[in-house]
């Protein structure tokens, strides 16, 4: 059924049920102006919603009824007992026509003109002195109607109940709070065999599942209700840009949490606005393009596993990626070589960033450079991600995926200082557990904890120094939870992994909610309180963005290098820098890095002319980076130590520098041994060094 | 979990210039807060802690599945700390519809005044005292001093 009528219909009938008794009040006690007021509304929403719906049969009955009843107002008419039978007949004309549109969607026929003809005579002869008209009006429009048994199927009305959203949050709150209670339950009886308890708690368990997820229905509303603005929207849009464009939306019907809903309207209203505004071309541009005159802007929305996927696209001019990458060269976010080097498709990720707009003319609509990152970091403090993507004269398509609720979530319990938290699953990547051999590929530099994680770098968070939960201190093993915020990734360090349990969030009090390291607080199944991490305050606590940074100056110059990392993550290597007392910065591909470490002066031992170390009880050969260097300068040594698969080797340097993530690519051949050749990292000239070279000459030393 | 009822009292609610007040000791001070503020008053509950927050927020308990906020009235008006293992007990107060456990040393009787005999505190009071109070009650064990419960609830311990 049409959604309108159903509204229509629903509300109707609600209406209606009270208009009798009003009317039979009415009848009691003339002089109500409240009452009679309240009638005549009732009549005049019927008569006008029926006017746009195109129910003319409903329509002269319900303005016939509303005339009397405006006179009666305006004192025109008295209240008699005639008169309200006659009303009292119109409004059982409409029910009956409502009942059968209910059944048929369509208005039955039937003829009304006694009826509208008594309710008429009124206005003509206050004074009711005409005769009545033969039949009763109840009897001339009932045979006209399909025989409709209404109250054997009960009615829309009847199935439809108006609750407040405050009902139905206090529902899911104590629906949660049962289901916490659950847990407990769950837990205790399945920690005693042969409980005679076993069976009806497992009962409980399953009938707590089912309310649960009732209860989380009641809070559903179509996705619809949030676009039911977007047509006016585009049109206003259209006319004041003299574009001709058509909205096309499917999957109205998609449910989602309430509170969802409300988060994403203002973000796609601001998307559909920039596809109507900078998208779509005007029609001379788009015949001139061999494109139709009318551009279209689809708006869908299904269901996607625990999802749902809103995407919008447009048939517009699309976006060049090209410009985009003019665009970020010219606001300092990557340089020429990393731009052209950036696929397209993380290109366009650039266009969430703060401050960063393509749009060449600014309209009075869009295009200030503000939004997109807005619209990114609402539909992120949702769980959401948003995606896009673009061809040059095609169109642009936006892709956004939510989740269906924010009360219950599936999250990781972790512990970190002896206290438990929660991490929400839908930000965790993966787990790692790092052994005590594996602890080599954790990397310090300046004072920040890196990890090699197959071809990337990355930058690890304690969550206990974080949290100041006392002293960082590493057992044999420990966990890395991945985390991803936005483009993001980084490791957060706990002592232990406990299980995955569906969590009902709850607020944190008031007295912590500036805190960015919790997203709210739970209640688990032995009945403890935790607390529920939220990520992506974490990866701000921490800047984990930028934490390899030396100087933590302005604020732009850490978004640059934050933003050159996450378009860089994937495709480029990470490369060591380091310093041998060369004019230069010496270069070295991480992946060929074993260890960093540095050597107290005292134990590096010189005998038959090499510097040795005693290593991880072997002796280890170290040579200096530069013959130059002078071994004994500094305290304790820095040492890059290499592995091939017979020898370990160590290479003394002045100092480590940085690890960057770098696309290298030699430009010049070296002209000295121990070079590779030189190649632009990081902006600067640096020279990368041929580990080989110094495998060869600590290979030297050794007995054959 | 075992809570105490909220303690009963038998005197004349009904004649409008009394005001009733739930009294408890703080370090050797007592206090008093409006009857109808209190929700309950619980024994000494597992309190789970909150990294980062402020000093003077113990931390969360759960109240039957309830969330209440703990608020240490030592560290909030600014006292020594409880000696370990002391008895805590929790004062939960329903505060701009959260819940907040204020915790005390010893909850004693309902007490009920004569409106007109709470005068204003004493300008002489030490100032951590007058912004967290709004009047003074003299009884015969000592001063009674009447608590604003939102001044209790600021994050920051003492008074600005």
């Amino acid at each position: 059924m049409d959604e309108l009528l159903r509204d229509f219909l629903t509300e109707s009938s609600e209406n209606l049920a009270k208009l009798d008794n009003d009317i039979l009040e009415l009848e009691r006690t003339p002089g109500d102006m409240g009452r009679l007021n309240g009638v005549f509304r009732t009549i005049h929403t019927i008569k006008g919603t029926c006017g746009f719906l195109g129910l003319a049969r409903l329509e002269s009955v319900a303005h016939a009824a509303e005339n009397v009843l405006d006179a009666l107002r305006s004192g025109q008419l008295e209240v008699r007992r005639d008169l309200i039978g006659d009303v009292l007949a119109a409004v059982d004309c409409i029910k009956l026509v409502l009942d059968a549109l209910e059944t048929t969607e369509r208005e039955p026929a039937g003829d009304d003109s006694h009826l509208i003809e008594r309710l008429e005579q009124w206005l003509r002869e206050p004074d009711g002195s005409a005769p009545p008209l033969a039949p009763t009006p109840h009897l001339a429009t009932a045979p006209a109607l399909p025989d409709v048994s209404a109250d054997a199927r009960g009615s829309i009305g009847d199935s439809t109940l108006r609750v407040g959203v405050d009902v139905l949050d206090k529902l899911m709150n104590l629906v949660g709070e049962l289901a916490l209670g659950r847990n407990v339950l769950v837990q205790l009886s399945t920690a005693l065999e042969d409980s005679p308890f076993a069976k009806p708690v497992q009962q409980l368990d399953r009938v707590t599942t089912d309310l649960l997820e009732a209860v989380m229905k009641t809070r559903m509303q179509p996705i619809g209700n949030a676009w039911s603005k977007l047509p006016r929207l585009v049109r206003d849009l259209a006319h004041s840009s003299g574009k001709e464009i058509v909205l096309q939306m499917h999957g109205a019907e998609t449910e989602l949490d309430r509170q969802i809903l409300q988060a994403i309207q203002d973000p796609l209203t601001h998307m559909i606005r920039n596809s109507a505004d900078h998208g779509v071309e005007l029609p001379a541009v788009r015949r001139a393009a061999g494109k139709p005159a009318d551009g279209t802007i689809h708006l869908s929305a299904r269901h996607e596993g625990g999802h749902v996927v809103v995407e919008i696209i447009d048939d517009g001019a699309g976006i060049s990626a090209a410009r985009v990458r003019r665009k970020a060269v010219e606001r300092g976010l990557l340089r020429p070589d990393q731009a052209d080097a950036l696929p397209d498709a993380q290109v366009f990720r650039l266009i969430f960033e703060p401050g960063f707009s393509t749009a060449e003319q600014v309209t009075n609509v869009s295009g200030r450079g503000v939004g997109m990152d807005v619209v990114r970091s609402n539909i992120e403090a949702i769980g959401g991600t948003v995606e896009l993507s673009s061809q040059e004269g095609c169109g642009t398509t936006v892709r956004i995926k939510i989740p269906l609720t924010l009360a219950i979530i599936s999250a990781l319990i972790v512990g970190a200082g002896g206290e438990s938290f929660a991490i929400p699953q839908i930000g965790i990547v993966e787990l790692v557990r790092v052994t005590e051999e594996q602890q080599a590929l954790v990397e310090q530099v300046h004072g920040a904890q890196f990890y090699r994680l197959r071809e990337t770098l990355l930058p690890l968070v304690p969550l206990r120094s974080l949290l100041r939960l006392g002293d960082e201190r590493h057992d044999d093993t420990f966990n890395i939870v991945v985390c991803q915020v936005g483009n993001v990734r980084f490791g957060l360090i706990v002592d232990e992994v406990f299980d995955t349990q569906e969590i009902v969030v709850k607020p944190v009090g008031r007295l912590i909610t500036h805190l960015p390291a919790y997203a709210g607080c739970t209640i688990t199944g032995d009945g403890r309180v935790i607390m529920i991490l939220d990520t992506a305050g974490i990866a701000t606590m921490a800047q984990v963005a930028t934490s390899h940074t030396r100087d933590d100056t302005a604020a732009a110059e850490r978004e640059a290098e934050r933003l050159r990392h996450e378009a860089q993550a994937t495709p480029t290597e990470s490369v060591l820098l380091f310093d041998a007392g060369y004019p230069a910065l010496q270069a070295v591909p991480l992946s060929l890095v074993a260890r960093l470490e540095e050597f107290p002066l005292a134990s590096l031992e010189e005998a038959d002319g090499h510097c040795l170390v005693q290593y991880r009880g072997e002796l280890m050969t170290v040579v200096a980076a530069n013959p130059a260097m002078d071994l004994r300068a500094t305290d304790p040594r820095p040492v890059i130590v290499f592995r091939d698969r017979t020898r370990t080797m160590g290479v003394a340097v002045n100092a480590i520098h940085d690890i960057v993530e770098a696309h290298v690519t030699l430009q010049r051949r070296a002209t000295r041994p121990g070079v590779l050749g030189v190649a632009v990292i990081a902006g600067r000239a640096t020279e990368v060094i041929d580990t080989d070279h110094y495998l060869r000459q600590a290979a030297a030393t050794e007995v054959a | 979990m075992s809570s105490v009822a909220p303690v009963m009292h038998s005197s004349k609610t009904a004649n409008m210039a009394q005001q009733e007040f739930v009294t408890f000791r703080v370090a050797s001070q007592w206090l008093g807060i409006p009857v109808l503020t209190v929700q309950e008053v619980l024994v000494a509950m597992r309190i789970a802690r909150v990294p980062l927050a402020p000093p003077t927020i113990a931390g969360y308990l759960n109240l039957r599945g309830q969330l209440v906020t703990a608020v240490d009235l030592r560290t909030t008006l600014a006292l020594p700390p409880r000696e370990a293992g002391a008895e805590v007990m929790n004062v939960v107060v329903r505060h701009d519809g959260e819940l907040f456990a204020l915790m005390v040393d010893e909850v004693g009787d309902v007490l009920s005044v004569e409106t007109a005999s709470v005068e204003p505190t004493p300008p002489t009071l030490d100032d951590r005292w007058r912004d967290a109070c709004s009047g003074i009650v003299r009884r015969e064990r000592g001063l009674l001093l009447i608590l604003r419960v939102h001044a209790a609830l600021r994050a920051e311990p003492g008074s600005g």
